[in-house]
């Protein structure tokens, strides 16, 4: 399913050699995608749109269809003091606001990282011939299957100062001589968070992944064995090339879930300068302030950078792909 | 007067016959701590007997900055699900316009309680919420550690500190690896607010935005304090206290393994409960004072109300829920079950609630000389000015700055913020 979606598709016959019936045919998949698209449009692109629109506005929470638009105040606005000072204000030099972006990138870096190279390895374990593997295969989706919620709360009691069981145990290792606040030191809480996400994706990652596995013909892997190829080998040159797409799918993926992380980090830790994220933060201006243009300015940023993420790295990818065919 | 009272009377007329002829689907919700939930159910009951109105309770988280942005949102949205709110005493100026005025069904009742609460939930002449208990924190001591070490309570915070560290030391030193000298709510939320306006305040450093507007938070006592507070992270408080909120840091006092707490006087009957490691052992006092000018013990103003939606369907049958709620019958068995703290005067003279929980007579002084939280001056701005705060004094507790240099930056952004005025 996922390799499909990446390899180019079937290719349309060219030019002038277009016969009436493939016409119809194309007209015909137009109209069948008419639904879809405004579906689309209802429950993705208004919302989007009005967001865009409210950025641009004074808009608050208790007054928004009195909203008036005031230009990219919310982005940037600047006055020049007395002094001949210039001050600038605004979304695009709100150092908060960096602080978070900053801090949702470098979440996603590293769990995404992370969760690459183990659910790889999971696969790769999935995918060999033992005795149960159905069983171990429907058992491992398990921590995907929990709502984030209910797994942010349990492992909040995990890693709890006090009673957790996890310094407990750690105690009785004698590898700490004291009990550490994993998810409210500022020092800890950002590794907390990533331990948990990792958890939790490194099951999606390795599903997807082991869709791909399983659409390489056993006879290459035969073939390299008798010309002897080492196993290692085999990996480098015949498996991660011909897993690549389910791969680039999968991370993909998990870096636009992760671009928007919230309800980890919501639950999990205080909510303080060192784990907000984007969501949190424009969640925390929509809402909690009355600045609803302010949040809706970040929330538009927010979908820009994840769309600028996109596109770069479907380009970046494609041409590597592409590339490496020829 | 004649014809507010010809209204009263007509709108109370109407409320009654209502109540008798139809009865409404009421729902209200409601934050937890300790067994919160569980008095609201019991006292519900009585007013569905009472009155043939069904209510459901809709449970809400226990921080009440949670509580604050989904209500926003309801409310913003004209939700017409849910009739009755439960506010904290600082919301009414930030979400006046969505709830019914009350002064008029409260005519009657309005001079029982304290002038003071009600103004605070009066904003232009509009009285928004009606008040179900008020709050004002206590030091929790243990009483047999203290007596065990042969120590005073402490009445400024050098004291306190002193008294922690000696006797968390003598207990580990005993083998209770656990015990800690000092537990408070220093989670990134509106609690932590709560918390450091007392450091300050009790150091003579101003109250964050004076009555008048004026932003007085940058200034060396105010610093002192907070850089006070934040030793006591990893000596005598556990790392973990930055992310308590109420419930946390009342779990750890009462497995017995605090010597001092600083929390609402709910945790007074809860700790008094059978399931307590420490019933009967620990009293409460006034917090600490700091030092140096203006140094005085000082306890935030806190409190809770109801207010009716004006998006309710049945606004006759929840203002008739609203007044039940803070009615003298129930503010005292709530005095009596949940030790919260009354909003009617004559209920602290009151014998079967001194017999119950001698902590709510000793309080009515502290309480009306409490220090509100600047909600009032900052108006639609508070909860962000809030926010600001408690980032600033969290980050200095984490180790992120000394609170002279925090303190410096959130000036700029509370004047930033202000513009021209609140």
């Amino acid at each position: 399913m996922t390799t499909d979606t990446m390899t180019p598709a079937i290719p349309v016959t060219r030019g002038s050699a277009r016969s009436e019936l493939m016409k119809q045919r194309v007209l015909a998949a137009r109209w069948f995608l008419v639904p879809m698209l405004i579906a689309l449009g209802v429950v993705a692109g208004w919302p989007l749109l009005r967001s865009i629109w409210f950025s641009f506005t004074d808009a608050s929470l208790n007054n928004l269809y009195g909203a008036e638009f005031i230009g990219i105040g919310n982005y940037l606005r600047w006055t020049t003091l007395e002094s001949g000072r210039t001050i600038y204000r605004g979304l695009l030099v709100d150092s908060a606001w960096w602080n978070a972006v900053w801090n949702t990138v470098r979440f996603a870096a590293i769990s995404v990282g992370l969760e690459t190279v183990f659910g790889m390895i999971v696969a790769l374990v999935l995918n060999a011939e033992f005795r149960g593997r159905g069983f171990v295969r429907a058992a491992i989706l398990i921590p995907w299957a929990i709502p984030t919620i209910v797994s942010a709360r349990m492992w909040g009691w995990m890693l709890n100062d006090q009673f957790g069981i996890i310094n407990d145990m750690m105690l009785r290792l004698g590898l700490i001589s004291q009990k550490i606040a994993w998810t409210a030191s500022a020092d800890t809480a950002m590794t907390a968070v990533i331990v948990v996400d990792v958890w939790k994706t490194t099951p999606f990652m390795a599903l997807l992944v082991l869709a791909g596995l399983q659409m390489i013909p056993r006879d290459i892997y035969e073939a390299a064995d008798i010309d002897g190829v080492s196993k290692w080998k085999q990996f480098w040159r015949i498996t991660l090339p011909l897993v690549r797409p389910a791969l680039m799918v999968a991370i993909i993926f998990r870096i636009l879930d992760a671009m928007r992380i919230f309800d980890l980090i919501y639950v999990l830790t205080p909510n303080s300068s060192s784990t907000k994220t984007m969501s949190v933060l424009a969640r925390e201006n929509l809402f909690d302030f009355d600045n609803f243009a302010y949040g809706s300015a970040q929330s538009t940023l927010l979908f820009l950078i994840i769309a600028g993420m996109t596109v770069l790295y479907i380009w970046l990818g494609r041409v590597n792909f592409e590339g490496g065919e020829r | 007067m004649k014809i507010n009272k010809l209204l009263v009377g007509l709108l109370g007329s109407v409320a009654l016959t209502g109540g008798v002829a139809q009865a409404a689907d009421l729902a209200i919700v409601s934050g937890d701590t300790g067994t919160g939930l569980a008095f609201l159910r019991s006292q519900l009951d009585r007013f569905e007997e009472e009155t043939g109105h069904t209510v459901t309770v809709v449970p809400m988280p226990s921080s009440t900055t949670d509580q604050f942005g989904q209500y926003r949102l309801w409310l913003a949205a004209g939700n017409t699900d849910i009739d009755v709110y439960q506010t904290d005493v600082i919301w009414a100026p930030q979400l006046a316009d969505q709830f019914l005025d009350l002064t008029e069904a409260a005519a009657d009742v309005a001079g029982e309680h304290f002038p003071s609460i009600i103004e605070s939930q009066t904003v232009d002449g509009k009285l928004v919420a009606l008040p179900a208990f008020t709050d004002a924190p206590a030091l929790y001591y243990r009483t047999d550690l203290l007596e065990k070490y042969n120590k005073e309570v402490p009445t400024t915070w050098a004291e306190l500190e002193a008294t922690a560290q000696e006797i968390m030391d003598g207990e580990r030193a005993e083998g209770n690896n656990d015990m800690w000298g000092f537990v408070f709510q220093g989670n990134a939320y509106e609690g932590l607010t709560c918390d450091a306006l007392e450091w300050v305040v009790s150091n003579g450093g101003g109250q964050i935005v004076e009555a008048d507007g004026t932003i007085s938070i940058n200034n060396p006592q105010a610093a002192e304090a907070i850089d006070r507070a934040a030793g006591w992270i990893g000596t005598i408080a556990p790392e973990g206290v930055l992310g308590y909120m109420e419930e946390e840091s009342r779990g750890v006092w009462q497995l017995g393994n605090a010597v001092f707490m600083r929390n609402w006087p709910y945790a007074y009957s809860l700790g008094n409960g059978d399931d307590s490691a420490v019933k009967d052992l620990f009293d409460v006092a006034p917090l600490p004072a700091g030092e140096g000018e203006g140094a005085r013990s000082a306890a935030t103003l806190g409190g809770w109300n109801v207010a009716v939606s004006k998006y309710s369907p049945d606004p006759d049958a929840a203002i008739e829920l609203a007044l039940f709620l803070s009615s003298s019958e129930v503010q005292k068995e709530r005095a009596i079950m949940q030790s919260n703290l009354p909003t009617i005067e004559a209920l602290y003279d009151d014998a079967e609630v001194a017999e119950a929980q001698p902590i709510i007579p000793a309080w009515k002084e502290i309480f009306q000389n409490a220090v509100p939280r600047p909600s009032a001056p900052t108006k639609t701005d508070y909860n962000e000015v809030s926010s600001l705060f408690w980032s600033a004094v969290h980050d200095t507790l984490s180790g992120n700055g000394s609170a002279a240099e925090n303190l410096e930056i959130l000036e700029a952004d509370l004047t930033d913020l202000k513009g021209d005025g609140w």
